[in-house]
């Protein structure tokens, strides 16, 4: 049976044991290019191949299974070395164009692992919620206005003070996800925002003001951990995510 | 919903306590990382999602129509403008003309 070489992460460590990979196939290393260690598995392309793959990646129990797998082993490499995890599904013909990428990008790669080097990445997560301290009053004023003979232009003004009220509180959140990207990433030797998750990814219904991704010194890590918490509250809600492989500061697109 | 999974591996695993406001690693985070972050490599590969970049889209658009999905909580899709429906039909037809240009160029070389 034809089989290729998947690949999942590249760092310059050899581990003593790694979790299995991808369809439970056991994992192992090449080494090659300036002090380089790719961690690969063998894979058959009757599953691994272009064509199963297409058929695979439309069955998301496979996607979920196999994007766990991945991870498992670019979080177990991560946890003892730098590592810079390669995008799911990097399947090599053969060994031989692996030691070809290592010899070819060795620089690159180098460049990167001494950016992450000592750092791990941090998830940071901020939900607008409810506040205790009535954001959700606003209608109370209205009642005491001058039209309180007149209901319906009440009720319009009421209506009006309200989607002001809701436009500023949008604003005033948006902008306090800037300040704690901007703190969060002053603490930080790199940060980046992505997109804010749906409610069905991550699991709540709160809005998510801000999905930040934060490369930080293993040292601050509890200063990181303690500013986390700090500016939450007052409406906001912090959640940390992590330690992830330095998957956001990796991005490197190679030929 | 989320399937709860241990990260951090066994050496720095227990490196001091987590902090109050942790949250479990789950399935849509590590989806957004494995899907779209991490190291991209192109060029004399047998595949990886850039050969395969319009089947990722076509898993994410695929996805949106299936139980499962919503059950995995995998929608994110739905919120990227590149993703929605107009672009669809653009990035079909950028299929389409990037064949043809191969073509054109197999064409040329042939000659």
């Amino acid at each position: 049976m034809p089989e290729g070489t998947y690949l999942y992460a590249v760092a310059r460590d050899v581990l003593s044991q790694c979790p299995d990979g991808v369809a439970d196939l056991p994992v192992r290393t090449i080494s090659g290019g300036p002090g380089l260690v790719a961690y690969v598995s063998t894979v058959p392309l009757d599953r691994f191949g272009e064509q199963p793959l297409r058929r695979s990646l439309e069955d998301m129990d496979w996607v979920a299974e196999t994007a766990r797998a991945h991870h498992r082993v670019v979080d177990a490499v991560a946890a003892a070395t730098a590592t810079a995890p390669v995008r799911l599904v990097t399947v090599y013909d053969g060994d031989g164009p692996v030691r070809d990428l290592l010899d070819r990008r060795g620089q690159d790669f180098l460049r990167v692992l001494d950016h992450v080097t000592g750092r791990r990445e941090w998830g940071v997560k901020a939900y607008a919620v409810a506040s205790a301290d009535g954001a959700d009053g606003q209608d109370e004023p209205a009642a005491a206005t001058p039209h309180a003979g007149r209901p319906g232009t009440a009720y319009l003004q009421r209506r009006r003070a309200n989607l002001r009220g809701r436009e500023q509180i949008r604003r005033q959140a948006l902008q306090r996800a800037d300040h704690i990207h901007r703190a969060l990433s002053a603490l930080s030797v790199a940060g980046c925002r992505h997109r804010a998750q749906d409610p069905s990814l991550s699991g709540r219904h709160d809005w998510m003001l801000l999905n930040g991704a934060y490369l930080v010194d293993d040292k601050r890590e509890d200063e990181f951990a303690e500013l986390a918490r700090d500016l939450g509250g007052d409406g906001v809600e912090l959640r940390v995510t992590g330690p992830w492989a330095p998957y956001s500061f990796t991005v490197m697109e190679t030929r | 919903m989320d399937r709860v999974m241990q990260s951090g591996g066994p050496m720095r695993a227990g490196y001091g306590a987590a902090p109050m406001n942790r949250e479990p690693t789950n399935l849509g985070d590590i989806l957004e990382r494995v899907l779209d972050r991490g190291v991209v490599i192109a060029g004399d590969i047998r595949v990886n999602l850039l050969d395969i970049e319009l089947l990722t889209i076509k898993l994410r658009l695929l996805i949106a129509s299936v139980d499962t999905a919503r059950e995995l909580g995998i929608d994110w899709w739905q919120h990227d403008p590149w993703l929605s429906g107009r672009d669809r039909e653009l990035v079909e037809e950028n299929r389409r003309l990037r064949r043809r240009l191969s073509a054109l160029e197999q064409e040329g070389l042939d000659a």
